[in-house]
């Protein structure tokens, strides 16, 4: 009984346990995700990085219940994910503000009418609370983020997936949006899964960072530096340049045979441009 | 320059008075006496009168044409006719009898074929089923011209309001049907996925997103609708009316009342420029969101 109102969303604001068995992801014969393992314990921050098109996206989509997987399971606090969840709440690399909604009511999306003064105050929380009545297009982009973020934590989710939302954002913003994110997930302990492909981001924020390469986990490394990190900190470069070194490394293909047949360039000469 | 402090004062307002689009109207070197203000400001409204130049010159020709009877009535009436006919007809309340049918006409005409196109287009646009179902029929039937129906739409409900209606109504169907289809179809998928994620039901998202997203669109189409409207109105009331501004033309064409024709044409006019300003107002106020329909400024 305690155990089913624990799990229950008011009953426990933390985050989720997160088991992802075997799971592999075809569209049609091209495999994007393989076998893939992974546990995830109740807060925990989780990076994802790789090169465009490895898969990390894919794995993102399926957690979300977007994607039905080809095989393999995702258990969500001991019971298997099916379809979209209450729980989850997804921040989209572009913001997906509805431009016909004031701010305030972006934020409110979804929302029953009784907890809309929640909106006011999660806006408050990332820093917008005097911008609600502003039309998104007015925004800037880090701002849209930011209240793209504010939509996804009204709903208080046990789980943020967090789809490269920094992606468009400049440098200087981007670090902002760091320290916002970090300081609200510590606040509130959801478990939190980044995809992105910037390393630093992935070492600033993650407790754990894992490389995806050719739809396979290669890579699952823990992040033990203390927070709030600092870029310019030895242990955090030593740990990004790893990182860094090992998803630049050359994938270990085999080797393709050269088509003697056609004129163009060899298909060798083509693997640079990935 | 003795004292600079009102010679700036003076620059502040003249400067102020620099039209706000062409400040080479003014020149900043002769700006320190009240008179080059006075020069100024009469350049702004020269400026503001220019586009009225040329249409009020051809009144006024055309005024003095008739009046020395250069141009005969028959062919057109003096302009001072022209309102004068419109005042009788104002006056005696006849006026009002006509633009009301018409308008009417009109209105309950966009209402059915309007109504009819905007149903079937969300529902073409939401449900493929439906898509498969119907489009196809749609587009084949669009490129028939509503004015070619025109015999058989005698021969099927005689010369009444019926035909009238059924006419208008054909006519403004298709460019809502059309726009309606598209803005859904056009609506971003990824604010859908993200209403999905976000616990919308069914419902919500149809209000919250797909609609607000076909919205321009759809009103596109009215706007367009609303040209048709008039256009097909006009014919349809030079068929045959018992009342209505086209009655009223008619009408006025057998007694060789020219004045009255063109009050007449000069109504359609405005009421199509009156269903234009309100298809305007409706996109400000709708799509006030969009940074196209934003008046600089606030």
């Amino acid at each position: 009984m305690t155990q089913s109102s624990n799990t229950g969303k008011t009953g426990n604001p933390g985050g989720v346990r997160l088991e992802i068995r075997g799971l592999t992801k075809r569209y049609g014969q091209r495999e994007v995700l393989h076998n893939a393992e992974l546990t995830i314990e109740p807060g925990q921050f989780v990076a994802i990085v790789g090169r465009s098109g490895c898969g990390k996206s894919t794995l993102l989509r399926l957690v979300a219940g977007l994607e039905k997987a080809s095989a393999g399971s995702i258990v969500v606090d001991a019971k298997p994910l099916d379809g979209l969840s209450d729980d989850t709440r997804i921040m989209f690399q572009d913001a997906r503000l509805l431009p016909w909604k004031r701010v305030i009511d972006n934020v409110a999306l979804g929302l029953p009418p009784a907890q809309r003064s929640a909106a006011a105050d999660v806006l408050g929380r990332v820093g917008l609370g005097d911008r609600g009545t502003e039309w998104p297009a007015r925004l800037s982009g880090g701002q849209r983020q930011r209240v793209s973020l504010a939509r996804a934590l009204v709903h208080n989710p046990r789980l943020l997936l967090l789809d490269e939302p920094l992606g468009a954002l400049d440098a200087l913003t981007r670090i902002e949006m760091h320290r916002l994110i970090e300081g609200l997930w510590q606040a509130s302990g959801f478990t939190a899964l980044l995809v992105t492909h910037d390393v630093q981001e992935a070492v600033a924020l993650a407790d754990r960072v894992i490389l995806i390469e050719d739809g396979r986990i290669a890579l699952d490394e823990t992040i033990a530096l203390a927070r709030p990190r600092a870029h310019g900190d030895a242990g955090f470069a030593a740990l990004e340049k790893r990182i860094l070194d090992r998803v630049l490394q050359r994938p270990q293909l085999e080797p393709v045979p050269v088509d003697t047949s056609w004129p163009g360039l060899p298909a060798h000469g083509l693997r640079w441009a990935v | 320059m003795s004292n600079p402090s009102i010679q700036e004062l003076q620059t502040g307002l003249a400067s102020a008075s620099v039209h706000p689009e062409q400040p080479w109207l003014l020149l900043q070197e002769g700006v320190t006496s009240p008179w080059a203000a006075l020069v100024a400001s009469l350049q702004r409204a020269l400026q503001r009168l220019l586009p009225w130049v040329v249409p009020v010159g051809l009144i006024v020709v055309w005024q003095i044409a008739s009046s020395l009877g250069w141009l005969s009535t028959r062919v057109l009436p003096a302009p001072l006719d022209v309102i004068r006919a419109a005042w009788t007809l104002a006056v005696s309340g006849e006026l009002w009898v006509h633009v009301k049918v018409s308008a009417g006409r009109a209105l309950a005409g966009l209402a059915i074929g309007g109504g009819l196109g905007l149903l079937l287009g969300l529902l073409t646009g939401s449900v493929r089923f439906f898509e498969t179902l119907l489009d196809s029929t749609i587009q084949m039937v669009r490129n028939i011209p509503a004015l070619a129906l025109i015999p058989l739409v005698i021969l099927w409900f005689g010369i009444d309001e019926t035909a009238k209606l059924f006419l208008i109504s054909v006519s403004v169907f298709f460019p809502i049907y059309l726009n309606t289809f598209h803005g859904i179809r056009n609506v971003d998928p990824g604010l859908i996925e993200m209403g999905r994620t976000y616990g919308l039901s069914r419902w919500a998202l149809y209000r919250e997103i797909i609609l607000p997203g076909a919205l321009s669109s759809i009103l596109v189409g009215l706007r367009f609708s609303l040209g048709l409207m008039w256009v097909i109105l006009i014919v349809a009331e030079t068929i045959s009316a018992q009342a209505g501004i086209g009655y009223l033309t008619m009408n006025a064409r057998e007694f060789l009342q020219t004045d009255i024709v063109l009050v007449g044409i000069l109504l359609y006019a405005l009421l199509g420029k009156l269903a234009d300003v309100f298809a305007k107002g409706l996109e400000r106020y709708w799509l006030r969101w969009h940074p196209g329909y934003q008046t600089a400024g606030h």
